[in-house]
């Protein structure tokens, strides 16, 4: 019976998604108050309703009902509790579900903070959302329903994928999806500035805190992956340019560009219609990134066939959303118009440059990511796009972002010169110089370390010097806590987020340019050596956990007579799929990580061994979360808040969409 | 600067970015694409020598053979109709088996020996990779329409 409540209650959000997504928006058009006032309640009832499937389809999967369908193929009895709980979103009908269920939490708290918006971007905002939540939920209701029925029912379930049995598993695909679906926030935001056919700066302040918490999220949901995969996979790579990742990483660029965008809008209200534009396209490729992952057309675009309801219905789906959107833009956008004007020589000009350029690798990585699907789908053969043309596209256009990332902190809004940048920026320059190269060179490594590590310390440099500069500025005598409590959260959340990037670039640069792997066969008491140290095996045994057995060897690493760690891969086999899985051993480090990995059984006594030195990698991890923190440094900014508290005070009894705008 | 030859400026820099980005794609594409073979085609003298390619199939129950040194592998790839032998060095994947899809990508030796230095096999225990399967699809029809694999025409791409 209980997951037929889920099913019903996936129903009820259904037909509330359908009031919500028409009565608002027709109401905030033929000026109906009581169709307006129905938003918020529905977005209420929505996420009421949605959480409760959800929970039913997680107590499904706690309880081991094995009669549901995605239950059965998604669990077993034998797996620990916690992973049962992750199975929830292990396949393609409960990630929909997931999906959906965080874009009714962003609904949600849409409704609850927004007292301070004009009544008739309440009900377009929520209404946008509500029509996304339309067509998720028809999708699954009508091709992917995780509340189907096997019968008979199992005895037991085909068990979770090992390789998802895990940490990452956990936390991962929520971070992922909360940044996904946080962009229709901005998307909606967008698509009701562009109904209302007003943009300015107030609207780019109401949307910035939710773009900045998406990204965030983002922001950590693919470093988690990428973290995970590290560990995971054993053998040592953190980013493969896959399919997979890349349906992340694009919504990842334009939603970095749309935030710079929107901070323009902002500040100066220039930019108008690219900011709407960018918040279009960076929803419009999560929601590509999310049906690539989960619809099975990367494994053969022929699995479109297996269920061709299911491809239909995903190309309609994007269709619709994505060509509405860009036909309501292409319609209304001469409306909205540019906005302020600027001087070649700005902050402006810079940003839309950067901006440029983020769209651009978008692009690059979009192309690479779909031409083998085009061309598979077309049968004009099987070609595949590898991590060589991505390095080879994507790194020289990140150079002239990552380099202007220095000069942008220092020029000035609307004006400024050359000159006066060169002159602040000049020793910056010559110490990133000066230090890159002596380091490179110390370390005899290629070109592009060298270029890597002077671009990572232009960043950091000019990064640490604004803020010098900035806590300058003060009257003598100023104390210092004083002058670091005054800048606002903003400004740290940008200065954190830059460092945070100068810190990953170290990190890339220095693993893809240093890194050491040496496969061997090894017998007890065997040694070799890797980055200046001795692994020696010590030891060989079988060990079994709950729910596989495993070959789990002893390796003790020594630098001189020093011992660093011990270490203990092991090489696994689930039971329930018989799958062969390499757990990895990584003793990790400040400037190095060492990374261990078991093979195959060569003979009775001998095994294959992968050891690897990894230099910098956990620079990328750090490098990422700073870069999370500073999105959310930047969403706590003080402004946001007071802008809600000023408002709750005096919430405008009859406002008219166009005289609260205030015209450019 | 008047405004119009500033907005000239900027979509000349826009457009000078497109350029750059479009020149870097092709010329990506152009070095980096990786074509599919199957054995049949590579016997049949259609793949590469100077280029790194992908290749596919099953891998020949008891073909497999371990070098002395232990970590040097080699096993025979068949698309039922052609077999080829591929060596790799390093650790083989997880769900790398006899009797089981492989795609291998690498290069061909003067003696039609695919030196690979990558070999993937992924997912699950019973999945083909989609590659492994079109190559078997391939030699299945050609058995099937009774020609020789030579005479085929196959939907190929030349290298360069």
């Amino acid at each position: 019976m209980i997951p037929e409540l889920g099913n019903v209650a996936l129903m009820l959000a259904f037909a509330l998604a359908i009031i919500q997504g028409v009565l608002p928006i027709a109401g905030s058009f033929n000026g109906n108050r009581r169709w307006m006032a129905l938003a918020r309640p529905a977005a209420a009832g929505q996420f009421f309703f949605v959480s409760l499937a959800f929970g039913v389809l997680v107590y499904s999967f706690i309880a081991n009902d094995f009669s549901v369908a995605y239950v059965e193929a998604n669990s077993n009895s034998m797996l620990p509790l916690y992973y049962r709980i992750a199975g929830t979103w292990g396949g393609h009908e409960g990630s929909l579900l997931l999906w959906v269920e965080m874009l009714t939490v962003w609904m949600f708290a849409v409704a609850m903070l927004s007292r301070q918006l004009p009544r008739e971007t309440v009900a377009r905002v929520l209404g946008i959302m509500g029509l996304i939540g339309v067509g998720l939920m028809a999708f699954m209701l009508f091709t992917s329903n995780p509340f189907d029925r096997l019968l008979p029912g199992a005895a037991d379930g085909r068990d979770l994928n090992p390789l998802l049995q895990d940490f990452g598993m956990i936390i991962h695909p929520p971070l992922l999806y909360m940044g996904y679906v946080g962009f229709s926030v901005a998307f909606a935001f967008a698509l009701a500035a562009l109904m209302g056919g007003q943009l300015d700066a107030a609207w780019a302040r109401w949307s910035r805190p939710w773009t900045l918490m998406a990204w965030m999220f983002l922001t950590l949901g693919i470093f988690v992956g990428s973290f995970w995969a590290y560990y995971e996979l054993g053998w040592g790579g953190w980013w493969f340019w896959d399919a997979v990742e890349n349906a992340s990483f694009m919504p990842w660029l334009v939603g970095t560009a749309l935030i710079h965008s929107l901070a323009v809008t902002e500040k100066r209200g220039s930019f108008k219609n690219w900011t709407v534009l960018l918040a279009i396209i960076a929803f419009s490729l999560s929601l590509l990134g999310t049906f690539l992952v989960r619809s099975g057309v990367l494994t053969s675009v022929h699995a479109f066939a297996t269920d061709p309801r299911r491809g239909l219905f995903i190309l309609i789906l994007l269709a619709i959303v994505i060509g509405g959107a860009l036909t309501l833009y292409a319609w209304r956008a001469p409306q909205v118009g540019l906005g302020g004007r600027f001087n070649l020589i700005s902050r402006e000009s810079l940003l839309l440059v950067n901006n440029v350029l983020l769209l651009v690798c978008a692009a690059t990585v979009l192309l690479g990511t779909l031409y083998p699907l085009f061309l598979d789908a077309l049968g004009v053969g099987k070609i595949s796009v590898g991590p060589p043309y991505f390095e080879a596209v994507f790194v020289p256009l990140m150079v002239p972002v990552l380099f202007l990332m220095a000069p942008g902190l220092f020029m000035r809004w609307k004006e400024s010169s050359i000159r006066q940048i060169a002159q602040r920026l000049k020793w910056v320059a010559l110490a990133s110089v000066l230090t890159g190269l002596t380091a490179a060179l110390a370390m005899s490594t290629s070109v592009m370390v060298a270029l890597g590590l002077i671009l990572a310390l232009w960043i950091l440099l000019a990064t640490a010097t604004h803020l010098a500069q900035r806590l300058g500025h003060y009257a003598a005598g100023t104390p210092i806590g004083k002058r670091l409590s005054s800048l606002t959260l903003s400004y740290w959340g940008m200065l954190v987020a830059h460092l945070g990037i100068g810190i990953f670039v170290v990190g890339v640069t220095l693993v893809k340019g240093l890194e050491t792997s040496n496969d061997v066969s090894m017998r007890l008491g065997d040694t070799t050596s890797i980055g200046g140290y001795e692994v020696r095996m010590t030891d060989l045994q079988q060990v079994k956990g709950p729910n596989y057995v495993a070959a789990q060897g002893t390796f003790v690493v020594t630098r001189g007579t020093q011992i660093i760690a011990i270490l203990k891969p092991e090489k696994r086999v689930f039971t329930v799929q018989q799958m062969p899985m390499t757990d990895a051993a990584i003793d990790r480090g400040f400037t190095r990580d060492l990374y261990i990995s078991l093979g195959d059984a060569i003979s009775d006594s001998a095994w294959a061994v992968r050891v690897q030195c990894k230099p910098f990698v956990s620079w990328i991890w750090s490098g990422s979360i700073i870069i999370a923190l500073g999105g959310l440094l930047a969403a706590s900014d003080r402004r946001y808040r007071l802008a809600l508290k000023k408002n709750r005070q005096n919430v405008p009894t009859s406002v008219d969409v166009n005289s609260f705008i205030v015209a450019e | 600067m008047k405004p119009r030859h500033k907005r000239l400026a900027l979509i000349l820099a826009g457009l000078a970015a497109l350029g750059l980005a479009a020149a870097l794609i092709l010329q990506a594409f152009q070095k980096n694409l990786v074509f599919f073979f199957t054995p049949t085609q590579i016997l049949a003298g259609e793949a590469p020598h100077n280029r790194s390619f992908r290749m596919g199939g099953m891998v020949v129950k008891n073909s497999l053979v371990r070098q002395a040194d232990g970590v040097t592998m080699s096993f025979m790839v068949t698309d039922t109709a052609q077999s080829l032998r591929v060596s790799y060095h390093g650790m083989l994947p997880d769900l790398f088996k006899e009797g089981k899809g492989v795609v291998a990508q690498g290069r061909l030796d003067q003696n039609n020996l695919f030196v690979a230095d990558e070999v993937l096999a992924k997912h699950d225990e019973n999945y083909m990779p989609p590659e492994a399967a079109y190559a078997l699809k391939k030699a299945n029809e050609a058995k099937q329409t009774g020609a020789s694999a030579k005479q085929i025409n196959y939907p190929t791409k030349s290298a360069e």
